[in-house]
């Protein structure tokens, strides 16, 4: 997968932002932005995504950086899996205090 | 007790706040690129939210309910124009004031030029901000204290954030760093006010009130001195230093910025959203 045109007038490179929200949890994937560099995308990323105390820490990764998978693909890579019930780890009994799983 | 020491001394603190987040918010929706407009107006909201903390003692002071003072006992009250004398509120403080009350340094009223000049302006301030709210935690005075424990942290980022704007356009382009070199020589003037000490700042330094100003100076020589190595930019020798901004003598461009800013509180006195 080749993205030719990712950068903007400004001839600045975008970034993809993931956001931690607490301890514990992922970081999460909030959006993209523009920034000269990777030091300057946190700062962006600072003022643009956590100012409503969305966030404890901040992933920054060049978007050219990220490979995806094809969703013509789809059928041949996700379908297969709808009948496979006995990968779902569903005949465990979880203790209460587990979160997130 | 009406102190009006600690009231000049709170007024111009909540005016230099004032001023330079007014300045900033004019690039709102002018920002060089999206992220650097959010930036630079999440500073001008940070300064203008310090600006009304210090706004909102001072006109508790000037009301004559200062900390320690007794409740319902009155001071001085300013009339606000034709009519019955009000109490005096932050509002009142920010739009109804003439350029000569306010007592902001030059530094932070000068107009906004270009993103260099915008930026060097920032990280002048931004650094003198950063030793100056450092020290005033230690105040003797419990309010202005608490106000620089929760301003430091925000001044913290805008140094930050305007020490990597300045590296990036000193050591940046032919273009950049000739523009930021042309910000410097028309902003250095006005640093040297930051340290010279008002008379209300004189005599409540004495009291472990305000901070000494000159004793920060060359904490901030040495930082300046810092991100401009790294700038490639050179600290231009000492010269001629504009001062009087403290006392009420402005230049030319306050006398603009608060037209524009107060103009809907003098033209339509009591206005709400």
């Amino acid at each position: 997968m080749q993205n030719n045109n990712q950068e903007n007038r400004s001839g600045w490179p975008l970034w993809e932002i993931f956001i931690r929200s607490k301890q514990g949890l992922d970081h999460k994937h909030v959006g993209s932005l523009h920034a000269a560099d990777a030091a300057m995308a946190i700062e962006n990323a600072r003022d643009v995504y956590t100012r409503r105390m969305e966030g404890i820490s901040i992933w920054v990764v060049e978007s050219k950086y990220i490979h995806a998978s094809n969703p013509d693909e789809a059928g041949s890579f996700y379908d297969p899996a709808n009948d496979k019930v006995y990968r779902h780890p569903t005949f465990y009994d979880l203790p209460d205090e587990l979160k997130h799983m | 007790m009406l102190d009006q020491s600690t009231i000049d001394y709170t007024l111009h603190l909540a005016d230099n706040a004032l001023v330079l987040g007014h300045r900033n918010s004019e690039w709102t929706g002018h920002g060089p690129i999206l992220e650097q407009d959010i930036a630079l107006s999440n500073i001008a909201l940070d300064l203008i939210g310090q600006a009304r903390n210090f706004y909102q003692y001072a006109a508790r002071l000037v009301n004559g309910r200062g900390v320690g003072s007794e409740p319902g006992k009155r001071g001085a009250r300013v009339s606000e124009g034709p009519g019955e004398p009000s109490e005096v509120t932050e509002d009142t403080l920010a739009y109804l004031r003439d350029s000569w009350d306010f007592k902001n340094c030059l530094l932070v009223e000068q107009v906004n030029g270009d993103w260099a000049k915008t930026i060097l302006r920032q990280f002048f301030f931004s650094a003198y901000q950063f030793y100056f709210y450092q020290s005033l935690q230690q105040s003797q005075d419990r309010e202005l204290a608490a106000i620089a424990e929760k301003s430091y942290k925000e001044v913290t980022y805008h140094l930050r954030w305007s020490s990597e704007w300045v590296i990036r356009l000193g050591d940046g382009t032919t273009e950049s760093h000739t523009r930021i070199k042309g910000a410097l020589d028309q902003l250095w003037k006005f640093t040297g006010e930051l340290f010279v000490p008002a008379d209300y700042e004189r005599t409540l330094a004495a009291k472990g009130v305000a901070v000494d100003v000159t004793g920060l100076r060359w904490l901030w020589d040495e930082r300046v001195n810092d991100v401009f190595q790294q700038a490639q930019l050179v600290i231009p020798a000492a010269g001629w230093e504009q001062t009087g901004g403290k006392s009420g003598r402005h230049t030319e461009h306050l006398g603009y910025l608060l037209a524009e800013m107060q103009f809907l509180q003098r033209a339509y006195p009591g206005c709400e959203w």
